[in-house]
């Protein structure tokens, strides 16, 4: 092929090579030229070029002029004496292989179309290769699927190099059907499980696409035959594990454990953390397998135990998990920095869940109470408007603890005795104490929390506040509701006239700053 | 039929004489009157149909009928109607006098009418109020009356009679002797009254055409005397009235008096009000809006305080003003007034803003409003001799510097000291046109404001506002409240530029201030929409990235003048709140990344902790700054007495930015203050000079950590608040690495947190009232009529009533229909018998006379048969 010919000329010339291909095996030679220009480096080539392929082998592929059966090498058939035909069966098959390979290295090629391109037609010839086998079936109605082929696109899916999580998306809507799902689990759980072999260091990029992969696996949640197939067969047999969803799901679950078996990165492991609980857990076959990962995860500390609290809780819910200390592990989360995670409204809203039976010992409500508003002395006011409601609803819900907001007769101390050291809520003290921070809280500049902070001041009222609404708000939202707010009276103005810019000698401003 | 019954009801109520009229009556005839016996007395049930008169009822129903139905009924088949088209007659707004003068007019025209065209010689008869004009020539000084008040005292007979008198015949020998109509035919009584009538009316006109002149001769002479008075107004009013004295002229004195009652009264004014009094009214304003802040600020609501507005205003002013005696902010006041009346010119900031106040004076003088003040001509002179009066006022207005410019009307009141000035600077400023028009758009303020000095924008601003006051025409005010926006983000594009001009964004905050005051609403909506702006802004760079950069110098300085134009210390205000928030997540959300940012920051603290100076309210996320910048102060950062919490990170690139390790920068270095420019754009400098404001950051760092702990001591849990304030200080302390003035620093500031006291004392609940036991009240209902329906709703009852009421003005106008036609078919009944007898008697007399015919040619045939 001529380097200089026009897009339009190549199409034109891949076309007539492939037309002669299919009409006469005589002419079989032209594939390496339609193959050579697949090697090219110019983009619109290798489309063309890939474009004839697909037509190509998928026109042999439905004609079965390919090879059945284990294949044998090149160089042997050929020189062996075999019949014209076989050869010639041999010699296209070893051709598509190529094409096949040389389209999976097409997956990793810089421009998108080209991968899009690839892939879909990768996907026409599993499509194909699944209607026409290219392996002896063993048995009569014995399930052929063309692993090897699509182990091929797995891996190209999956490569350590790049971020490939637009061709994962493309890739998204082939989750749809069931059999492919099946096989790309089973295929993404090899892969994940060889990643590792012989590397020390596995880069971010194949972490983020195989969490990609993995996480747009998603499975049905009722039960049912599934039907859905890429692959289209004359009849469904109910001895294929395909069409079982529990065989999915054991499929589903090898994948994650392989998967979270590795040493992950932080940020993929805050990602699975925050799908657990939702896509995760309910689709495994033993949702108990998942404790290992969870537990590590919980002792990693900060934003990641936060949200392996999550997982937690499902497992100790609807699985029986007995997880000792837990309190004290929870009380061990509190720190000033809870306020400000990205994950607080989950984290808060899990809290309130732990802290709402009621048969909690009353020292254990106590602390976690002194706890939060001795956090609350650093927390923004969105958190503020969110935690002090908590805190109340505590105070509520345990009556043993009102005493850290009433207590008559109780003597003056000289230092609060709630120790914030103390790792153990038993020996925090925290009954002992009362909540002064709340006291100061009601100096707050902000109305709404000051307000909240002042519902401590009377005997609090018996039915909770639901939190739920204030789990999400943000201070913008806060912002735009201050604005919109209207007082009764018109603006009150400052009577104090102003002086400058830098207001009066006694501002803190004009003592510490200049104009120039 | 129901129609004519409704007319005939309504006529029967009106009539007063009712249907019970006969009770009036003194002895009804006993066998008319119809007595109900009622079986059982009610006490309180009014009884309206206990006595009936059935036949003077049924006689009346009669008439009625015999008047609207029978009419009707024997018009039935007639087309043509009588109808009486005389002028009026059935027109009541008519008065009868009126309507007689009317007809006579018609009459007068249809004669008139009716002349023969031709008849040239007669001449139609002048006439003027129905009198022939010939007649009132000849007699128009029969009644000659200067006025009303002669003529009142007159009370002849013939005059009585005209006006009062019966019908015409009473007095026939008198009207022969009217003067008028001596020698003619007596006239008629009618004729009579309406010579009369035209007679008064002719003198009515002549008296006011007489007053008329009179009032003329007055007003030339009035005129007459304005010029004269012109050159008697030089001399002394001693000489004036003694010149008045040698003539006594009834006339000019007269004159004087009517122009004296003509000429306009000064307005009764107020005392003029003594140095104390002024002093004592400025403080009572200053406590009155003291104690509103004070009330605002704790949140308390209005109602509790508008409930007894009057009491309240008298007593509780004065207890709240005691009480916070030791409120910083009051006793600044007070001070600032003792100082002003110790020494008024002693200040040199006031003797400033004395000389600005100046200034817009001078030129609001020049300005077009000066024309439209009426009283500035006359009060030259008055004011000039008051001026000693005048002279606290004047003082007043230093001492309390912007006051005057708060209250425009008392500052445009020219003097003559500042007229003086008035020329020079006038002639100074040649150059600036003195008419602004408002600007529509904030570019065309810009294309006005740029470019010009200082003082000539601020001239400009002044202008504007002045040219377009509000009370000066109607669209002014809209106008100016749009100034306000424009003005505010004339001053955004000043602080982004580069470099900010923060000079004249200074000056500029005053004319702002003057806005805010005049319009509060628009210059809150305005503060609010910049604020929102930038609040927008951050949120679209929060949401994707999770943090955002320090913003822009203008949303700093829109921050801190929202804190100036608006009061800070509310518990809760429409603009301030939001500020708040705002400067709340600048603390949060914007990670300090360079020594700009650290100045920002900084910037920042400083607004917050001016916006709660006065209520001394509690900031977390400044706490939590100032704690991040000290950690970026601290060198090595061994212990860990405390937790840095999102903007901040305990490691990283940033972490060490304000550490400083130069010896001989530090020992060079000087406490100054940090320019606000720096905030806008930091230059490059070397490292001894950013090391000297990294020392500087500190210093006002640890100042406002100082001013912390003074405003937060007295909270509750205030160590665990300053906890990790005082870990690092401690840690600073003990590396010993910096400047001593910044050792002191920290080292007063530990001991100012060691003197808090640390009392702990357990919390109690408030005691709530206790809830009172349920007591089951018995339900009272309104019992309003025995029988079925007791016991209803209201509306259930009501339309009970209305179907009730419906049932019965059915039946009655069944039964007047009835009626009716009982009636109708009675008349018809009686019609047919009157025509039958008629017929009747007709053929009787036919067969009368046609038996008197037999008979008498029955005699002539027996007399033929005699003969």
């Amino acid at each position: 092929m001529e380097g200089d010919v026009g897009p339009g000329d190549a199409r034109r010339a891949l076309g007539h090579l492939v037309e002669a291909v299919l009409a006469s095996r005589g002419e079989a030679n032209a594939v390496f030229d339609i193959l050579a220009v697949l090697q090219s480096e110019d983009q619109e080539e290798i489309q063309e070029a890939v474009h004839a392929c697909s037509r190509l082998f998928g026109a042999l592929l439905a004609r079965g002029e390919l090879f059945v059966g284990p294949l044998p090498s090149e160089e042997m058939v050929l020189t062996g004496s075999r019949g014209a035909t076989l050869k010639y069966k041999v010699w296209m098959r070893h051709r598509y292989q190529s094409c096949c390979n040389r389209l999976g290295e097409l997956l990793a090629h810089p421009s998108f179309q080209v991968k899009e391109l690839a892939l879909s037609t990768l996907m026409k010839f599993v499509q194909l290769e699944g209607e026409h086998p290219l392996e002896q079936p063993k048995w009569e109605g014995n399930y052929l699927f063309p692993h090897q082929l699509f182990r091929l696109v797995v891996g190209g899916l999956l490569s350590p190099e790049e971020d490939r999580s637009l061709l994962l998306s493309q890739f998204r809507e082939y989750l749809e059907h069931d059999d492919i799902r099946y096989h790309t689990m089973q295929a993404a759980s090899d892969t994940v499980a060889r990643a590792t072999d012989g590397r020390p260091e596995v880069p971010l990029a194949f972490w983020n696409n195989a969490f990609m992969l993995l996480s747009s696996v998603s499975l049905p949640r009722q039960e049912g035959t599934l039907s859905s197939f890429y692959v289209k067969h004359t009849e469904l047999s109910d001895k294929w594990k395909v069409v079982h969803l529990k065989e999915h799901r054991k499929a589903f679950q090898q994948m994650w454990l392989r998967f979270l078996k590795h040493q992950l990165p932080l940020r993929v492991c805050k990602k699975v953390l925050v799908i657990m609980h939702d896509s995760i857990l309910p689709h495994l076959a033993q949702p108990s397998l998942m404790i290992d990962f969870l537990t590590r995860a919980y002792d990693i500390g900060g934003a990641v135990s936060l949200l392996a609290l999550n997982g937690l809780f499902i497992l100790i819910h609807k699985h029986n998990l007995e997880y000792p200390d837990f309190y004290r592990k929870l009380y061990g989360l509190l720190d000033p920095s809870v306020f400000h995670v990205k994950y607080r409204a989950r984290f808060f809203h899990l809290a309130d869940l732990f802290l709402s039976s009621s048969h909690l010992p009353a020292y254990l409500v106590a602390a976690f109470a002194k706890r939060l508003a001795r956090l609350a002395l650093t927390a923004p006011p969105e958190a503020l408007l969110m935690v002090l409601p908590f805190i109340c609803n505590l105070l509520r819900r345990h009556p043993a603890c009102r005493v850290l907001v009433h207590r008559p007769r109780g003597p003056e101390l000289d230092a609060d005795p709630y120790d914030p050291t103390e790792e153990d809520p038993a020996q925090s003290r925290a009954l002992e104490s009362s909540l002064w921070e709340l006291q100061a809280l009601q100096q707050h500049y902000h109305p709404e929390v000051s307000k909240a902070a002042s519902a401590i001041n009377q005997a609090l009222s018996v039915p909770e506040v639901s939190i739920a609404p204030l789990l999400e708000v943000t201070a913008f939202e806060i912002f735009e509701r201050d604005l919109k707010k209207k007082g009764p009276e018109s603006v009150p103005l400052e009577f104090i006239p102003a002086r400058g810019l830098l207001g009066r000698r006694e501002d803190l401003c004009a003592q510490h700053f200049t104009l120039s | 039929m129901g129609k004519t019954r409704s007319a005939a009801r309504g006529k029967a109520s009106a009539a007063p004489a009712g249907p019970w009229g006969g009770r009036a009556r003194p002895n009804p005839n006993p066998f008319e009157v119809k007595v109900n016996r009622q079986k059982f007395q009610v006490l309180g049930r009014k009884t309206r149909h206990d006595v009936g008169l059935p036949g003077v009822s049924r006689a009346r129903a009669l008439q009625k009928r015999t008047q609207t139905l029978l009419k009707e009924y024997k018009e039935r088949d007639k087309c043509s109607v009588f109808r009486d088209k005389r002028f009026g007659e059935h027109d009541s707004s008519i008065s009868p006098e009126e309507k007689m003068m009317k007809r006579f007019a018609l009459e007068q025209q249809r004669q008139h009418e009716k002349k023969s065209i031709y008849n040239l010689n007669e001449d139609e008869e002048l006439t003027h109020y129905g009198q022939s004009l010939a007649d009132i020539e000849k007699h128009n000084d029969i009644v000659d009356s200067d006025s009303d008040a002669e003529d009142r005292g007159v009370l002849s007979a013939e005059l009585t009679a005209t006006h009062f008198g019966g019908g015409g015949g009473r007095l026939p020998g008198k009207a022969t002797q009217q003067p008028g109509g001596g020698e003619e035919p007596p006239k008629s009584r009618r004729e009579l009254i309406e010579e009369l009538i035209a007679r008064s009316k002719q003198e009515k006109r002549e008296r006011q055409a007489q007053r008329e002149d009179a009032l003329e001769l007055t007003e030339k002479l009035d005129q007459d005397w304005k010029e004269i008075q012109a050159l008697l107004a030089r001399k002394t009013p001693k000489s004036e009235s003694g010149g008045r004295k040698e003539k006594p002229e009834p006339d000019a004195y007269d004159m004087m008096v009517r122009e004296l009652g003509f000429e306009m009264k000064v307005q009764p004014s107020n005392r003029m009000k003594t140095e104390e009094e002024l002093a004592r009214e400025e403080q009572e304003r200053l406590k009155r809006l003291e104690a509103e802040r004070l009330r605002r600020m704790l949140g308390r609501e209005e109602d509790a305080h508008s409930k007894r507005p009057k009491h309240l205003s008298a007593d509780d002013l004065n207890d709240g003003f005691v009480l916070d005696t030791d409120d910083r902010r009051l006793l600044s006041y007070k001070d600032g007034k003792m100082n002003v009346e110790e020494e008024p010119s002693g200040d040199p900031s006031g003797g400033e803003s004395r000389e600005e106040e100046e200034e817009g004076e001078g030129w609001s003088e020049g300005g077009p409003e000066d024309s439209d003040s009426p009283d500035g001509h006359s009060d030259l002179e008055s004011d000039a001799g008051s001026e000693d009066a005048r002279g606290p006022d004047g003082l007043e207005s230093d001492a309390e510097g912007e006051d005057a410019s708060e209250r425009p009307q008392r500052g445009q009141r020219p003097s003559p000291g500042e007229q003086l000035t008035r020329d020079d600077r006038a002639a100074a400023r040649a150059e600036l046109p003195y008419t602004f028009a408002v600007p529509e758009s904030c570019e065309e303020l810009k294309s006005l404001l740029l470019g010009k000095s200082t003082e000539d924008q601020l001239l400009v601003v002044e202008r504007i506002q002045k040219c377009n006051h509000p009370s000066l025409a109607v669209g002014n005010k809209a106008k100016l409240e749009k100034l306000f926006g424009f003005l505010l983000e004339y001053i955004g594009d000043l602080a982004a530029s580069d470099p900010p001009e923060l000079g004249v964004i200074d000056k500029l905050v005053l004319p702002l201030y003057n806005l805010c005051q005049m319009f509060p609403e628009s210059a809150s909506d305005a503060v609010k929409f910049v604020l929102r702006d930038a609040m927008h802004e951050m949120e679209g760079t929060v949401e994707t990235t999770g943090r955002a950069a320090f913003p822009g110098l203008d949303v700093l300085i829109y921050l801190k003048i929202a804190g100036m134009l608006f009061p800070t210390s509310d518990f809760w205000h429409p603009v301030i709140t939001p500020a708040l928030l705002c400067l709340s997540q600048l603390l949060t959300k914007c990670p300090v990344q360079s020594l700009q940012d650290v100045v920002k920051g900084l910037f920042v603290c400083c607004v917050f902790l001016d916006y709660v100076s006065l209520s001394q309210r509690f900031i977390p996320e400044l706490i939590n700054f100032l704690t991040g910048i000290l950690h970026m102060a601290t060198p090595n950062k061994q212990s860990q007495g405390y937790t840095l919490v999102h903007p901040f990170r305990a490691h990283g690139k940033n972490s060490e930015l304000l550490s400083v390790s130069d010896e001989e920068d530090m020992a060079t270095w000087q406490r100054r203050s940090l320019p606000l420019q720096w905030a806008g754009g930091l230059k490059a400098q070397t490292e001894t000079e950013a090391n000297h404001t990294r020392l500087s950051c500190l210093a006002v760092c640890l100042a406002l950590v100082r001013r912390c702990v003074v405003a937060y001591g007295p909270l509750p849990s205030f160590h665990d608040i300053a906890q990790p304030l005082r870990a690092l200080l401690t840690e600073h302390l003990s590396a010993r690495c910096y400047p001593p003035t910044l050792q002191d620093l920290s080292r007063s500031i530990l001991t100012e947190m060691e003197s808090q006291p640390r009392h702990c004392r357990p919390l109690v609940c408030e005691k709530s009232k206790p809830v009172p036991l349920k007591l089951f009240t018995p339900r009272l209902v309104k019992v309003l009529e025995f029988g079925r329906k007791q016991g209803s709703t209201k509306e259930e009852q009501e339309r009970r009533r209305l179907i009730h009421k419906h049932k019965r003005e059915f039946k009655g106008a069944v039964r007047e229909i009835r009626r009716d036609n009982q009636f109708l078919a009675r008349m018809r009944l009686s019609e047919i018998m009157e025509r039958d007898a008629e017929r009747k008697r007709k053929v009787k007399q036919l067969f009368n006379s046609l038996a008197t015919q037999e008979g008498e040619w029955k005699a002539l045939k027996r007399k033929k048969f005699k003969k």
